[in-house]
């Protein structure tokens, strides 16, 4: 089958690999109908998560159609239609009986290389590093999914790919990254990152009864986009964010911040960025956390900082007297999709959201390696693509 | 307590290193070889040496038996310092002396410490690992108890076969042959705590104890597991440690991750990077992330 491989820092190619096979009884196997590229991805592509190897199939937002199950697999069959969330959970440890499947204890079999550089190991995630299991991803024609019986979601009425397929990934995260900021009448949430997961944070925050909502980035497409959901807009490189932000909100500050951005985040003024950048190429730390550095600045005394976006390892500089003199809260998580999949499909149904409005380009899946690049490097008002094989 | 003392010695070569290569001239005129040609690039280089003491005396994790390091430097000083003090007379020969003596004391007490610290390492293995299980006490300790039920996750076991209630009979894969060897159950108090240990001159000594509690506010079952391996099992472990990369520690720990997989999920868990499940070994070497290929 056709399957995108890393094939080396910023090299990826769609080469023939062998086709999956059932290895465990839980186990189903998938026909993959869509599947997306995901801005955490292109972290992998950079070269900043540890222990992505050479052959590594990527991707970890799929559907499609099941076309074979393990004997254990009791609930699921060939033909039926399901969107697979990207953290693997067993469904039965402690973690995901409290709901927190992306903590999974059952899913990494790579956890003690976890263990060495986080202290404990989260779940394993699809096409997502060894240390976070060695799992071939979804960006292919077919894909092992194991636990086939807690993670798939089943889709058996007449709503496209397009509508539920970011139930695999971004809805879920942009919605747990609102629900994250516990947000009351009347306040403010700002979001840093108006990618596709900033815009459907930003859309959740309105559905969890948000206020105003303000997005913070720099590309104007992707504001135009965020501006869509209703939310107000900031680009860095025109004003100064934290001015901004407190001349919005009468000088208190957003009640609540969403990080949305990650370890690659960019800086306006040019030392700044260097500084971290420099330090990030030289390895001697892992992320640039301009974007978690300054939602923390701006959030409101007493508020909570909710980070979505996806770090790695090792953050310098971290504004850490600020967290505690101002008594602000830490939220963050790998997304517990499996928690949200069956309530944010029915708002799908309800017609209340329609998440494919991220959507901006659409490809065959041997098209990866160009789709990756417009996406990196904001190219044609590249959104979010999504692939087909 | 001995490697209390290892550290001091380790901080004892740092402050020798560094007045060695801060002012060599100064240690020369104290030993009384300040005379000989060369004698400040000799005590740069062995004070060069006496960091390499220190990092590997204040940087290991048991550092006792590196003192021998130090036991083979401090020959090599006694013998340099002998022949200064023969060729010399007067004042000299008597700094020459002095420093011979200092040296001899401080050999005297590197040597003890570093014996001490092999002789600790040459006692029985012991290793200990712990994991929580959601599944109540009852449940964990009956599928333990039914030791056949050991080769499922621990991958170094071929198999077991109980011969009665007390005894059973074990087949492993070894580095370099197949170990087999008889095991009798020496205490066991159902639901708390099972011991066994191999019977004495069956091949490998080796003895467990696995100890089950009711995990804190519902948390299933904490599972606490203590083996020692003898002398030849210890060596013999050590071998498999060598060759394999995987730490005796290590493995207890997979092993109960793969039981932790078993009585939660039903098997142990694969993935394409690691086929057989949680293996420290595997973790060295992993697959590509990509289908393996072929049919089951």
């Amino acid at each position: 089958m056709k399957a995108v491989v890393w094939a080396g820092r910023n090299r990826l190619e769609v080469q023939d690999v062998p086709d999956p096979r059932i290895l465990n009884a839980r186990d189903a196997i998938v026909r993959v109908t869509s599947t997306a590229i995901c801005g955490s991805d292109l972290h992998l592509v950079d070269g900043y998560i540890p222990t992505v190897k050479k052959g590594d199939v990527l991707g970890h937002e799929f559907m499609g159609e099941v076309v074979e199950v393990g004997p254990g697999v009791r609930d699921l069959r060939p033909g039926d239609r399901v969107v697979v969330p990207f953290p693997i959970a067993c469904g039965a440890c402690f973690a995901c009986e409290d709901g927190l499947y992306s903590l999974c204890e059952n899913s990494n079999p790579n956890a003690g290389m976890a263990e060495k550089l986080m202290g404990h190991a989260p779940a394993g995630i699809f096409g997502y590093s060894h240390m976070l299991g060695g799992f071939p991803g979804g960006q292919a024609e077919y894909v092992r999914v194991p636990f086939a019986d807690v993670g798939p979601v089943k889709i058996d009425d007449d709503l496209t790919d397009e509508q539920v397929l970011f139930l695999s990934d971004i809805f879920p995260t942009g919605f747990m990254g609102a629900e994250m900021c516990d947000i009351k009448p009347g306040q403010t949430i700002a979001i840093w990152g108006a990618g596709p997961v900033g815009q459907l944070a930003a859309a959740s925050a309105f559905l969890l009864g948000a206020d105003r909502v303000i997005v913070i980035d720099r590309y104007p497409y992707r504001l135009e986009r965020a501006r869509r959901t209703g939310a107000e807009i900031l680009d860095y490189e025109e004003v100064n964010v934290l001015d901004a932000l407190r001349d919005m909100t009468g000088g208190r500050g957003p009640d609540a911040c969403v990080d949305a951005v990650g370890m690659e985040a960019h800086h306006p003024t040019p030392a700044m960025y260097a500084y971290d950048r420099t330090k990030q190429a030289a390895r001697l730390e892992t992320e640039r956390p301009y974007a978690l550095r300054e939602a923390i600045m701006a959030c409101r005394n007493g508020g909570v900082v909710s980070v979505i976006g996806v770090y790695g390892g090792f953050v310098d500089k971290f504004p850490m007297g600020t967290v505690m003199n101002r008594s602000l809260t830490i939220r963050t998580g790998q997304c517990h999709v499996q928690r949200y999949t069956e309530p944010l499909l029915e708002r799908i149904r309800a017609g209340e959201i329609d998440p494919s409005f991220v959507i901006s380009h659409r490809m065959p899946l041997s098209a990866a390696p160009h789709a990756f690049d417009l996406f990196k490097h904001k190219q044609d008002e590249c959104n979010k693509v999504v692939l087909t094989p | 307590m001995t490697d209390k003392l290892a550290r001091a010695l380790g901080w004892t070569s740092l402050a020798l290193g560094m007045a060695q290569l801060a002012a060599p001239r100064a240690v020369t005129r104290l030993c009384g070889v300040d005379d000989a040609p060369g004698a400040t690039a000799v005590a740069r280089l062995v004070g060069g040496r006496e960091l390499l003491h220190a990092a590997l005396l204040l940087g290991a994790k048991n550092p006792a038996p590196w003192a021998w390091t130090r036991v083979a430097g401090d020959t090599m000083d006694l013998g340099v310092l002998g022949r200064a003090a023969a060729h010399r007379t007067g004042a000299r020969r008597a700094r020459a002396l002095a420093a011979l003596g200092a040296v001899a004391g401080i050999a005297a007490l590197d040597a003890a410490c570093a014996r001490r610290g092999t002789a600790k390492a040459k006692g029985p293995l012991q290793v200990r690992a712990t994991i929580t299980v959601n599944k109540p006490r009852e449940e964990v300790y009956r599928f333990w108890r039914d030791l056949e039920n050991l080769p499922s996750f621990m991958v170094h076991l071929d198999s077991v076969r109980t011969l009665d209630q007390r005894r059973s009979r074990w087949k492993a894969k070894g580095p370099i042959a197949d170990l087999e060897w008889e095991a009798e159950i020496i205490d066991e108090q159902a639901g708390d705590l099972i011991a066994w240990r191999s019977v004495p001159g069956t091949g490998v000594p080796t003895a467990g104890l696995v100890g089950f509690t009711d995990g804190p506010g519902g948390r299933g079952t904490v599972v606490d597991v203590s083996l020692e391996y003898g002398a030849p099992g210890r060596k013999l472990a050590a071998a498999v440690a060598r060759i394999l990369g995987e730490h005796p520690e290590q493995q207890v720990r997979d092993d109960l991750r793969r039981f932790k997989q078993v009585m939660e999920t039903g098997e142990v868990v694969r993935s394409e990077g690691s086929p057989e499940g949680h293996r420290a070994l595997r973790q060295l070497r992993q697959r590509p992330a990509q289908p393996i290929g072929g049919r089951a």
